[in-house]
């Protein structure tokens, strides 16, 4: 079948073979320098029981072809670096490549974990540096930067919880999640060995203090909030909602996910959290990466302090030290200290803007997201009437009617050379449409992405089918997901024969 | 803008944030840097660390030689900038290198499924101990004494707050390798897996066939863990393991003080639904072209929040790309000789010295000094600019009197002369 509307399918030349497709026996594309060593019998060295015959269909490439091949790919992609990236909650703003340039400072880069103390100082100096900067924008005692990414943040954060309450004398068994969450909530208290109870958001999609003061008692462990929220409003009964937890000696954990709304604006130190993650590639620019790495800081109040991870810096005699002699800590949650690469960038990005160049990021952030809003807001359903901060969330209410769902919507963005939003999150909003646009992007590139999303409100309405069946213009038409999953083909095999 | 949104100033923006919420002065964060002042900022830190030493530290984190090329494609921006390749038809590149990936990592380990990335090995070891939970029902995991003893600390914290066990079975005292009679007596009916890692943390291959043997009898699974990614370059992978959970870093990722890295877990097809973290599936688009998307989501917490098989979201992506760069430009004959490089620098540096234990060794092994104490010959090897290795008092009490060293194809023979000349 042609494709419809007769539109030309971009790159036809360029269907880049898989590198195993690609391969041919004998063919290389390394060096290695002559050895300066006599050689070694690998079988007499290891047994010859121990040694492979070889890596069975490993590819062999020449250097020419594994440049182009992953460039070719890398074509196939959409990122930043090519326009606005709305994705909701996930934050995607410009990653300064000054960040990238000093993250491969030779003498940081290839830092061993092990080497001493004494050689290390410089990156101890800048963890230490990045968890003080943390710790004011959080307004929170102290921070770790062991946990690897926001998940990770979340389950350290909880762990804390577990080892305070417990020291208390009971850890408790409930942990209480919004409907709103991030999915990574209620997987996370499961994975700390707590009970999830889900709450449900009230009318104006917040948390309702009467939800949670009904569900709080000597079980609840803690509360796990989004402040903004996942539908972008800030909480604003949060004090109130913090202190009936407290009273009942429950803890507040705040998801950190959405903290690009509050830098320098307000502080979840100052409205009632004990504790939270943040997620330096979402407010603190380190790049994404298609999916990471990332890094999850977590901040808390001094009575949660003695159960951070091992090892903690420790000013001494002039020099930092690792100190792994913290009798109450819940132990170790990654090897090592933490992704300190991603540390430099992000501290990199701190650096630059300063105190008041964060504040003014953040105002920035929610006036584009306020903008966004005010032109979309004639032609999709706002899901609530509360202020926005740093992101929109509309339904596809109007376009249901129409047979046209936010999944179809997300479809037709990318004919015009948008990343989508991201679809059908949060769940308590019929058809989520959750649009971020961050400090980024220049208004006539918010006004080119609105005017595109107002001209598909036209096409659902003129021709549905269009919408349905988008895209038309990308590289493959749109991939049949159900199939992938219900034959799972996770990797090359070589064919018979 | 202000207009449009029906403000006037920019203050507006936030006044429906209750009035205590908000902040009440000014961060206490210096005023903004140039380009040039953040480059001055970074150097000056890089001042105070080490510069122009030799190395021989290893222990789960290895200095290989990174072809241009890795550094080249993770700096595209179409990589480098883009997110989590849930949308797939604009994320075709990601998707697909992520499939070479898991394609790459099964033909290394032997294995039939590999995920798309973990945070690092250690965080992948304790994963696969909790899947080796969900899938035997029993919440014990039996963990020989010369596990990477950081990787066995994040295995005691998961495994304490999901209320499950940890176990452990002596090392050899001859040979370093793990005790698979001791193994064998420890293992009980509540025992979800047995974790080996091989080489193991004092550089020794073991026996995983046998250690398997042993674990399925008792229904246990064996989990094969590795630090050392180059050694499955030239070692017999661990085929009758059950879940293999290892440590990329060795694939062009820079040490960079501990991370970021990229671990990865993989395992026999028919575990494939209790895999933790993102999987990338091939399938077809509507006009009927090979096309990949991410696939099996409903293990994971965006789909299945509480059940989910772990709570991960984002991974390593950009990481475990740079490791398939690395693949990929050594290929099938280079990791080869990239690993009998290794071999023949190792076991040159061990020729004449006193090694601690006899089993066989990769690129790094334990070494008791002749005429130092470890910490006596470290102060003087750092005084030739080379840094020595890892002494092992600090995890071990009983090899106060060891150290642990490594030899790659980084180091060179002067080096490992003069390093030898000290612990010799």
């Amino acid at each position: 079948m042609p494709k419809t509307l007769g539109k030309v399918r971009p790159h036809p030349t360029q269907n880049e073979p898989l590198l195993f497709e690609l391969s041919s026996p004998g063919k290389q594309g390394y060096q290695l320098p002559p050895l300066d060593v006599p050689p070694a019998d690998a079988a007499e060295a290891l047994g010859a029981a121990n040694v492979r015959r070889e890596i069975e269909d490993f590819p062999e490439v020449s250097e020419v072809e594994v440049l182009r091949h992953f460039t070719r790919l890398s074509t196939w992609n959409y990122a930043i670096d090519l326009g606005m990236f709305p994705l909701g909650s996930c934050t995607m703003k410009y990653n300064p490549r000054i960040n990238e340039a000093v993250a491969r400072t030779e003498a940081l880069a290839w830092a061993h974990p092990y080497q001493p103390e004494e050689l290390s100082q410089g990156a101890m100096e800048i963890i230490a540096t990045l968890e003080q900067y943390l710790a004011e924008i959080f307004g929170m005692a102290e921070v770790t930067l062991q946990p690897a990414a926001g998940a990770h943040g979340e389950y350290t954060g909880i762990m804390l919880i577990r080892a305070y309450l417990t020291a208390q004398g009971n850890p408790r068994k409930v942990v209480l999640v919004p409907d709103s969450a991030h999915g990574t909530n209620p997987a996370t208290a499961v994975m700390a060995g707590y009970e999830v109870k889900t709450l449900a958001s009230n009318d104006r999609g917040m948390v309702d203090p009467a939800a949670v003061a009904a569900a709080a008692n000597e079980d609840v462990a803690a509360l796990m909030i989004t402040n903004p929220n996942t539908v972008g409003v800030f909480e604003e009964q949060i004090e109130e909602i913090a202190g009936i937890l407290h009273a009942k000696g429950a803890q507040v954990y705040m998801d950190g996910a959405n903290l690009n709304a509050l830098v320098g604006v307000a502080r979840p130190g100052d409205f009632g959290v004990d504790v939270l993650h943040a997620n330096l590639h979402k407010t603190f620019s380190t790049p994404h990466g298609g999916g990471g790495p990332g890094a999850g800081a977590v901040g808390v109040k001094p009575h949660l302090a003695p159960f951070l991870p091992v090892p903690r810096l420790k000013r001494d005699g002039g020099l930092w030290r690792w100190d792994y002699d913290r009798p109450q800590t819940i132990g170790r949650v990654r090897a090592f200290y933490g992704n300190f690469g991603v540390m430099i960038r992000a501290l990199a990005y701190i650096l630059a803007h300063g105190g008041e160049g964060l504040r003014r990021a953040t105002l920035d952030a929610l006036l584009n997201a306020n903008y966004v809003r005010a032109r979309l807001e004639p032609h999709y359903q706002i899901a609530y009437p509360a202020r926005s901060m740093h992101e929109c969330v509309f339904s596809d209410a109007r376009q249901e009617k129409l047979g046209v769902r936010t999944g179809d919507i997300a479809k037709r963005l990318l004919d015009y050379g948008f990343h989508p939003y991201t679809v059908s999150f949060p769940l308590i909003v019929h058809g989520a449409m959750m649009i971020e646009p961050t400090e980024t992007e220049p208004k006539a590139e918010l006004d080119a992405f609105c005017d595109v999303l107002i001209a598909i409100a036209k096409e659902v309405e003129e021709n549905p089918e269009l919408v349905k069946t988008a895209p038309h213009s990308t590289r493959v038409s749109r991939v049949d997901e159900v199939t992938a999953a219900r034959k799972p083909k996770v990797r090359w095999t070589r064919q018979a024969g | 803008m202000l207009a449009a949104c029906g403000l006037s100033s920019l203050e507006d923006l936030y006044k429906h944030v209750p009035e205590n919420a908000l902040i009440r002065e000014p961060l206490k964060i210096p005023p903004g840097m140039s380009e040039y002042e953040i480059t001055a900022y970074f150097r000056e830190r890089a001042k105070k660390m080490a510069h122009g030493y030799a190395s021989f530290l290893g222990a789960g984190v290895y200095a290989h030689y990174r072809p241009v090329l890795c550094d080249v494609i993770v700096q595209r921006g179409e990589f480098l900038t883009s997110y989590t390749p849930y949308q797939a038809e604009y994320a075709q590149g990601t998707l697909q290198a992520i499939f070479e990936f898991q394609t790459m990592i099964c033909q290394l380990t032997g294995m039939e499924v590999a995920n798309a990335s973990m945070y690092d090995g250690s965080t992948a070891v304790a994963e696969a101990a909790m899947m080796a939970y969900r899938i035997t029902g029993r919440s014990r995991f039996l963990v020989p004494a010369n596990l990477h003893p950081e990787y066995r600390q994040v295995l005691d914290t998961a495994a304490h707050n999901a209320r499950m066990q940890v176990a452990t079975f002596p090392y050899d005292e001859d040979t370093g390798q793990a005790d698979l009679a001791a193994m064998e007596q420890a293992l009980d009916d509540d025992t979800a897996c047995v974790i080996l890692q091989s080489p193991n943390f004092f550089g020794l291959l073991e026996d995983t066939r046998a250690a398997a043997e042993i674990a399925h009898k008792r229904g246990a699974l064996l989990v094969a863990a590795f630090t050392e990614a180059v050694s499955l370059g030239l070692l017999e992978p661990p085929r009758e393991a059950d879940i293999v959970a290892g440590e990329l870093q060795s694939f062009a990722i820079s040490p960079s003080y501990g991370g970021p890295f990229a671990g990865v877990i993989a395992a026999r097809e028919k575990y494939i639904r209790q895999l933790p973290g993102r999987l990338a599936g091939e399938t077809k688009d509507q006009d009927g072209n090979r096309a990949f998307c991410l696939t099996l989501s409903t293990r994971e917490q965006h789909i299945r929040r509480e059940k989910a098989t772990s709570n991960i979201c984002t991974n390593q992506a950009l990481v475990a790309l740079m490791a398939t760069v690395f693949m990929s430009v050594y290929g099938k004959q280079g990791l080869r000789e990239l690993a009998l490089q290794n071999l023949a620098k190792a076991q040159y540096l061990a020729a004449g010295l006193e090694r601690r234990f006899s089993g066989p060794f990769f690129n790094e092994f334990v070494v008791r000094p002749r005429r130092h104490a470890p910490g006596e010959a470290l102060e003087k090897l750092l005084e030739k600019k080379i840094l020595g290795g890892v002494a092992l008092g600090r995890f071990y009490p009983e090899l106060a009197d060891s150290l642990l060293v490594c030899a790659t194809e980084m180091n060179r023979r002067e080096d490992i002369d003069a390093l030898k000349e000290v612990l010799g």
